[in-house]
């Protein structure tokens, strides 16, 4: 992934940050209506994990194309303690933090493409994918 | 930004704004719960309106803060879901089970005064 933009996540309100940039950079893609909202909220989620697990990370928000499709990617980087069970932390209402264990989960089913690479000790990486029409 | 909390007759009035913060939202749960007993209010509208994201932090703190109102003897009503927020929140798995939800306002304010309600229902 090259240029995009990066959102640095150290504080809540980079939440409202992060998501407010992708919903802006989703609907100049051609997203609308309901999928803005479900963008926004995915990046939401995976922002909010960052700040609760991990502290700090970063939120990086680029367009991409696929068959002709343009799309938005959201990949959610820190070097957090990531994730010992990601079996365990993608099933709804799994959480050890404060969460009603929705956020992850959620995120996936906003999305059209969600993986996790997660080492622990060493952070964890979301990528997302939502294409158009 | 602190959220503005108005006092209509018995009801308290809050409107939240697009950027809400955790913290903001978390600090409007406290200061309802507070100002509930002050002003012996016996419901309390959040309005969200302008709010294009409930993620599931913020419907978390929201029914939390309907629970913790009641506990106080005040119904809340949220009103003012958007439409595309609303697909979302189902697509969540999110229903926010519990609480008492008005198209807009002044269904909310009719809802709290009907007399022998349960808002709930």
């Amino acid at each position: 992934m090259t240029g995009g933009t990066r959102v640095t996540i150290d504080r809540d309100v980079d939440i409202v940050t992060a998501r407010q940039i992708g919903r802006q950079m989703a609907a100049e893609a051609g997203f609308s209506g309901s999928d803005l909202t479900m963008i926004a909220t995915a990046i939401s989620e995976v922002a909010r994990n960052i700040v609760e697990y991990a502290k700090r990370g970063e939120v990086r928000l680029e367009t991409a194309s696929k068959h002709g499709r343009k799309g938005l990617v959201v990949v959610a980087n820190d070097d957090g303690p990531g994730i010992p069970d990601i079996e365990q932390a993608m099933q709804d209402g799994f959480s050890t933090g404060r969460s009603l264990g929705l956020g992850l989960p959620g995120a996936r089913r906003l999305m059209d493409e969600f993986e996790i690479v997660s080492e622990p000790g060493k952070g964890t990486t979301i990528t997302m994918r939502k294409w158009c029409g | 930004m602190p959220i503005p909390i108005l006092k209509q007759g018995n009801v308290l009035i809050a409107s939240v704004q697009a950027a809400l913060t955790d913290q903001e939202l978390l600090r409007l749960k406290d200061e309802l719960a507070d100002k509930v007993g002050r002003f012996r209010s016996r419901g309390v509208i959040i309005d969200v309106t302008s709010l294009d994201v409930m993620d599931s932090f913020a419907t978390r703190t929201l029914r939390s803060l309907a629970a913790a109102t009641r506990l106080r003897g005040a119904e809340t009503v949220i009103v003012g879901i958007q439409p595309d927020v609303a697909i979302t929140l189902v697509q969540l798995g999110l229903t926010l089970e519990g609480v008492a939800t008005a198209l807009d306002l002044e269904e909310g304010l009719d809802l709290l005064s009907r007399p022998a309600r349960d808002p709930r229902r």
